[in-house]
């Protein structure tokens, strides 16, 4: 006869509560640890999924994700021209805020550097990816967007014309993919009035300057925009990614461009690590702290269940005693409804957890490891916090049975 | 011959508290029972009979004095000369005033447990236990919880828990209180049949007059003291031992 199973029984209704109880606050422990897994994953996915090999950005930045990085566009040609160097490619980044059908919306917008790059490597649920080179986007789903549906950013119009799935930033918002050209557009949008104001502030900075003073013609020029100027620059890059050729050393080629006096360069591992350590490292110490915390918690008011429990049935125990019971009875009595609190309350907590946690915002991702990890800790917590329980057990005299 | 004795109280003595709220509650009570015998132990409310018979039961342990169970020597003063938890296991069944019960079991649970941690199987301790309820006139009452038993219901179960193991001591404390006199009669003549087959010794506290002829000898307490009353002079049958 197994006296826990008699006793869980006995009072079924109260221990279930419990159980669910337990298993919610379990739950909440298992969330943070996927949490912190989901950020780790959406930091390093986009590195992965770009699959470059070698990250050049600007002199002592982190960028292009940790920092704003700006690198000159005929960076691609020289990086090209080192040997070693399979292909480069220019990289365009940067994250914008806008109103969109009344609701904010946030995107990290990604330039694809058409033609080479039409965006066929990205995780398609629907629609294509980009067709030509201008006025489409391929958007992640969690940005909202229908397939179809039209996106002033700019001056210009976007249509979606594909829909990806988990393409997230490190900061957890939904990716777009637009060309290069139309991601810088979007990235150095200034509106008419402010054109003007510029196109005036040339014209006056003219009037003063000898050159146009004598050459009277040239100041007509001066209003031309910008893009027809030869002596403005061309809009930025956020950094220029490479592949290395098979065979060529990788470290001997970013030897080479690390030489160069107005850019880093950094492996694919080393852009990670950028990720993980700036970015990722407080989060994960935040969520690790809340998952001491509610761990003790749990464990507390797991002791307090045991031991009201143990209360409860404190006559039952010297009863026992006084027919003889050995202690392992009573042990095994408190004990095994300990872990069965524990158990049953990790498997709730697994179960609500599937259901609910692929409706948070930001993607909670459960690891085999994480999982076994917390099991070992709700054993060890379901048998500490037994031990008030035990302790008070093990003091009833039998001769309290026949008080009361 | 003392291991024809089944209990043997030397001189047994409890004072609970101490100073200003000493209480002494029981005085150099020296008690025989042999095997097979029956006594009854009467006295008024406070008299310390409750006291008397948890000494013997191992539970609540004298301040002085010994008690021997079958010729052995469990009590040396407040010491254990035995394991008393296994020795109280194997060899006493007890019947308490009240609240004799484990109330997340139910009635047969009640039973079949003293026999499961004697080490029997699941299976034999039920149908024992099946048995004697039956024979106490709960076998109809089996898989009720104790809560849903009566006053005298819980006290037959408390009674077949008992006798489940064939003990060798049987102490009951006032185990007829909630009976009617048929009932009363009934228990009392089955502690005697159990005496006289397994050759144990039973000590019944009791306050019902209506019984007392069924018991070798009758003890009476009072204040703390015990003088024996009277004794049957055919006293009682000791089975052979083998
Ligand atoms: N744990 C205890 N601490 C202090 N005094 C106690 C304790 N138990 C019993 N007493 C006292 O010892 C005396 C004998 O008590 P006991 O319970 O043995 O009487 P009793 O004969 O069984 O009474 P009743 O017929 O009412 O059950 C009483 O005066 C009681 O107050
Ligand atoms: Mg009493």
């Amino acid at each position: 006869m197994n006296l826990a199973i008699k006793d869980i029984r006995h009072n079924l209704g109260r221990f279930i509560l419990t159980v669910l109880g337990i298993g919610m606050l379990l739950m909440i422990v298992m969330g943070m640890a996927g949490i912190y897994r989901g950020l780790l994953e959406d930091a390093t996915l986009l590195i992965n999924r770009i699959d470059a090999d070698l990250w050049i950005v600007q002199k002592d930045t982190r960028g292009p994700f940790a920092e704003v990085s700006r690198v000159p566009k005929s960076l691609v040609y020289r990086v090209e021209a080192v040997p070693g160097i399979q292909s480069s490619r220019e990289f365009v980044y940067h994250t914008i805020q806008r109103q969109h059908n009344g609701k904010p919306i946030r995107m990290s917008v990604l330039g694809l550097s058409w033609p080479v790059d039409k965006g066929e490597w990205l995780p398609l649920i629907s629609g294509r990816a980009l067709r030509q080179n201008h006025f489409e986007i391929v958007a992640d789903k969690t940005l909202g967007l229908q397939l179809g549906e039209r996106i002033p950013l700019g001056k210009e119009t976007y249509t979606v014309v594909g829909i990806t799935s988990g393409m997230v930033s490190s900061g957890g918002d939904g990716m777009a993919f637009t060309t290069i050209q139309d991601s810088q557009a979007i990235q150095f949008d200034s509106s008419g009035e402010s054109v003007r104001l510029e196109r005036a502030a040339r014209d006056s900075r003219g009037q003063e300057n000898e050159l146009f003073l004598s050459q009277p013609a040239l100041t007509e020029q001066l209003a031309r925009p910008t893009a027809e100027l030869p002596g403005v620059t061309p809009p930025p890059l956020s950094a220029v990614i490479a592949k290395v050729a098979p065979g060529a050393d990788p470290l001997q080629v970013e030897k080479i461009i690390s030489s160069w006096g107005d850019v880093s360069v950094f492996s694919r591992h080393g852009q990670e690590e950028l990720l993980v350590q700036g970015m990722v490292d407080k989060a994960k110490r935040q969520l690790g702290m809340f998952r001491v915390l509610l761990t003790i918690i749990a464990a507390i008011i797991m002791a307090l269940i045991l031991y009201t429990l143990t209360l409860d049935k404190i006559h039952s125990i010297a009863l026992l005693k006084l027919i003889g019971a050995q202690n392992h009875v009573i042990l095994g009595l408190i004990l095994q409804q300990a872990l069965l609190l524990g158990g049953l309350g990790y498997g709730i907590a697994w179960a609500v957890g599937q259901k609910l946690f692929p409706h948070f915002p930001r993607r909670v991702v459960l690891t085999n490891d994480d999982l076994i990890q917390l099991a070992v800790i709700v054993c060890v917590i379901s048998v500490l916090s037994s031990l008030l329980g035990i302790w008070k057990a093990m003091r009833v005299n039998p001769n309290d049975a026949l008080m009361g | 011959m003392s291991d024809e004795l089944a209990i043997e109280t030397i001189s047994i003595s409890k004072i609970y508290g101490s100073g200003n709220t000493e209480v002494v509650a029981m005085r150099d009570a020296s008690v025989q029972v042999r095997r097979g015998e029956v006594i009854a132990l009467l006295g008024p409310s406070g008299s310390g009979k409750s006291t008397f018979l948890t000494a013997v039961g191992l539970i609540n342990p004298p301040t002085s004095g010994q008690v021997r169970i079958g010729g052995t020597l469990v009590m040396d003063g407040p010491r254990a000369a035995v394991n008393l938890r296994s020795f109280r296991r194997r060899h006493i069944g007890y019947v308490f005033q009240k609240s004799n019960l484990i109330p997340f079991l139910s009635a047969i649970e009640n039973v079949q447990i003293a026999m499961e941690l004697n080490g029997m199987t699941s299976r034999a301790a039920r149908t024992r236990a099946a048995e004697l309820l039956d024979e106490l006139g709960v076998g109809d009452r089996l898989d009720h919880s104790t809560a849903m038993l009566s006053g005298g219901q819980q006290q037959r179960v408390a009674v077949a828990r008992a006798l489940a193991n064939h003990p060798s001591v049987i102490l009951a404390d006032e185990p007829t209180a909630a009976l009617d006199s048929h009932r009363g009669r009934q228990v009392m003549e089955l502690f005697r049949n159990v005496a006289r087959e397994h050759g144990a010794g039973v000590i019944v506290v009791t306050h019902d007059q209506r019984t007392l002829e069924v018991f070798d000898a009758i003890y009476e307490m009072e204040d703390g003291v015990i003088h024996q009353q009277k004794r049957k002079v055919e006293s009682a049958t000791v089975p052979e031992r083998g």
